[in-house]
């Protein structure tokens, strides 16, 4: 179906705010250097020309290895006009991760940083994709490194081609690829039309009113779903995007001085980051008033450290926003403000925003009675079209009924009339922490590779500090040459990405079992949560 | 000198390494770059040596230099006093 309304395509809202503001700045890079819309625009058509005379067809993937920066905003939309996907990873990654996921999807193109390379010039030369655009250094320096077909940034700005899409444009075209974390597994790639990024575009702007004179905030990177909450309604109001370096987004102080001194209007991370901030942001000498908007997402926000920011920053809305990559935000709470004094229990998940249709479904399949607990079930224009190429994952993730298709989204949650959802957890052994999805059987497996241990289980507990623990239980080979606790952190800094690391080490002669020889995983439950 | 080594390890071991024997963190451990902080756990590092030892550490001195070893913190603690008095 293919949906002439033009001005609801992600690249239609840049090109509507280029030719509304040209002159007004789009996005500003962590160095300070900025672009104005008028050459957003224009760079981004070079892109989308450079790429379709590449070879790049509509639907083509295209992958994204690269800092927070303006290029990687004009590549995005240069993709988009192309009518492409494109397929961001964090540069930072293990290379073989992001060989693997690159294999997955089988990019045709790939915009790459300098500085990683290796990620390319280790593979095969028949797994590298058709065309590779070097940032950074010339393609001169990219070619030394054993890359032979390599293009750089500076070439593709001087494309002289053009292409327009415009009258082609579907809202179902396949907009990105985003893939799930989960280290030791392997990545799932979650694919997002058009009109998947669209819809929550417009509905955020519903919760933000943005205008041309709002001042973003990027802080997510653009692998997390949580920045197209950031990029697409900015673009779509002309307002000024800025974006949060790595290292910037991990310094409290800095980070405060960099709110405060761009007067950003508009704020959005995970809880983590905002209790960094409100802990340690010294906010009581730096003023945040410019801030209108402070929304967050990604896992759950201990109310002590939210009721602290909010104390110290009590102008803005605050927002909590829920929802996985694979419906983006689909319900959505406003926080009281000031946060009542008792009140140690999470908020709310909330209401389903106004395009996302909830439902709530027994172990059987059977609709709740109201306030009953079950499992939320999505539909609507906002639920991702499947993970790609995993048709086993695809039939498990989806259920019809009623003639729509629903997204499992395997929370369980309770609804109150007045506040709306009430998230109480998983079924499953997925745990949600600084935004990243953790299977605590990954956790688990990675300390099963330490060969002192004899058993491993691996449990997640609810802490009013950081939201969620985790506690790993253990057996030893040799209880007289158990590895030490420093030995056990050192080993997962290794094995396992730094959020997957457990909080606690827990020796005990062996691990209590049920009477199927299961490890009894209930009882170690019982027994943390009772010896705290 | 002592004293302040034992109260920062003291704090470490509380805070991010439960159950672990004194013994075995020691004044040279790596805390950085072996994972034992990571930088969320540096910032709750940073802001009680501030506390306790009343000092300011400004966000560029809360680096591995001066955060990866509890020497390394003491050193820097004892620097920072020198350079007040």
């Amino acid at each position: 179906m293919t949906v002439p309304s033009n001005e609801l395509h992600l690249a239609a809202y840049l090109e509507a705010s280029a030719q509304r503001f040209p002159e007004r700045t789009a996005v500003v890079s962590p160095d300070g250097s900025s672009i104005t819309y008028r050459q957003l625009n224009e760079q981004a058509d070079r892109v989308a020309a450079f790429l379709v005379r590449r070879g790049v067809q509509p639907g083509d993937r295209v992958g994204l290895l690269l800092p927070k920066s303006k290029e990687g905003v004009t590549a995005i939309f240069g993709i988009l006009k192309a009518r492409a996907a494109y397929v961001p990873a964090d540069y930072t990654a293990p290379a073989t991760r992001l060989r693997a996921i690159y294999a997955d999807c089988q990019v045709r193109a790939i915009f790459i940083h300098a500085s990683v390379l290796a990620v390319l010039a280790e593979a095969p030369p028949e797994a590298r994709p058709d065309t590779i655009v070097v940032l950074g250094c010339s393609a001169a320096d990219a070619r030394a490194q054993g890359l032979d077909a390599v293009v750089d940034w500076e070439e593709v700005l001087s494309e002289q081609s053009r292409v327009d899409t415009s009258t082609s444009r579907s809202l179902d075209d396949l907009a990105f690829i985003l893939y799930t974390s989960g280290s030791t597994g392997i990545p799932k790639g979650v694919m997002l039309s058009q009109r998947n990024a669209t819809s929550l575009a417009e509905w955020a702007s519903s919760v933000y009113q943005p205008s041309q004179e709002d001042r973003f905030s990027n802080h997510p990177p653009f692998h997390f779903d949580m920045s197209v909450q950031d990029l697409y309604p900015a673009i779509k109001h002309a307002a000024a995007l800025y974006l949060v370096s790595e290292e910037l987004g991990k310094d409290p102080r800095q980070l405060a001085l960099f709110i405060s001194e761009n007067r950003l209007t508009i704020w959005y991370s995970t809880p983590s980051i905002l209790t960094m901030l409100a802990e340690y942001g010294n906010l009581r000498k730096v003023s945040l008033d410019s801030l209108r908007i402070v929304g967050f997402a990604g896992e759950v926000f201990p109310v002590k450290h939210l009721r602290k920011l909010v104390d110290l920053v009590p102008h803005p809305a605050y927002y909590n926003f829920y929802g996985p990559t694979e419906t983006n935000v689909c319900t959505f709470a406003s926080i009281p403000k000031p946060v009542p004094a008792n009140r140690t229990e999470p908020f709310p998940i909330g209401p389903a925003c106004y395009h996302c249709t909830p439902l709530v479904l027994d172990q059987n399949g059977a609709e709740v009675n109201p306030g009953e607990e079950g499992l939320l079930y999505i539909s609507g224009p906002s639920v991702f079209l499947g993970y790609w190429n995993r048709p086993k994952e695809n039939a498990a993730a989806f259920l019809e009924r009623n003639g729509r298709r629903w997204y499992n989204t395997g929370d369980v949650v309770r609804e109150d009339k007045e506040l709306g959802f009430i998230y109480l957890g998983r079924r499953d052994r997925m745990v949600k922490r600084r935004g990243f999805r953790i299977e605590l059987d990954d956790v688990q497996s990675g300390l099963y590779r330490h060969k002192g241990l004899r058993e491993v289980a691996v449990i997640a507990v609810p802490d009013a500090d950081s939201g969620v623990k985790i506690i790993a239980y253990l057996s030893a080979h040799d209880p007289a040459k158990k590895p030490s606790i420093i030995e056990l952190k050192t080993f997962c800094n290794q094995e396992l990405p730094y959020y997957m690391s457990p909080d606690v080490f827990i020796y005990l002669d062996a691990l209590p079992r049920t009477s199927t020889d299961k490890v009894n995983f209930p009882a170690l439950k019982a027994a943390f949560l009772e010896g705290k | 000198m002592s004293d302040q080594t034992e109260k920062i390890r003291a704090f470490i071991l509380a805070e991010f390494l439960p159950g672990e024997s004194p013994a075995n963190l020691r004044d040279d451990t790596p805390l950085r770059t072996s994972g034992i902080l990571d930088s969320l756990a540096t910032l709750r590092v940073v802001s009680f040596v501030e506390e306790q030892f009343g000092i300011e550490v400004e966000a560029h001195e809360a680096g591995v230099e001066n955060f990866d070893r509890i020497a390394d913190i003491s050193a820097f603690i004892d620097r920072k006093r020198a350079a007040k008095s």
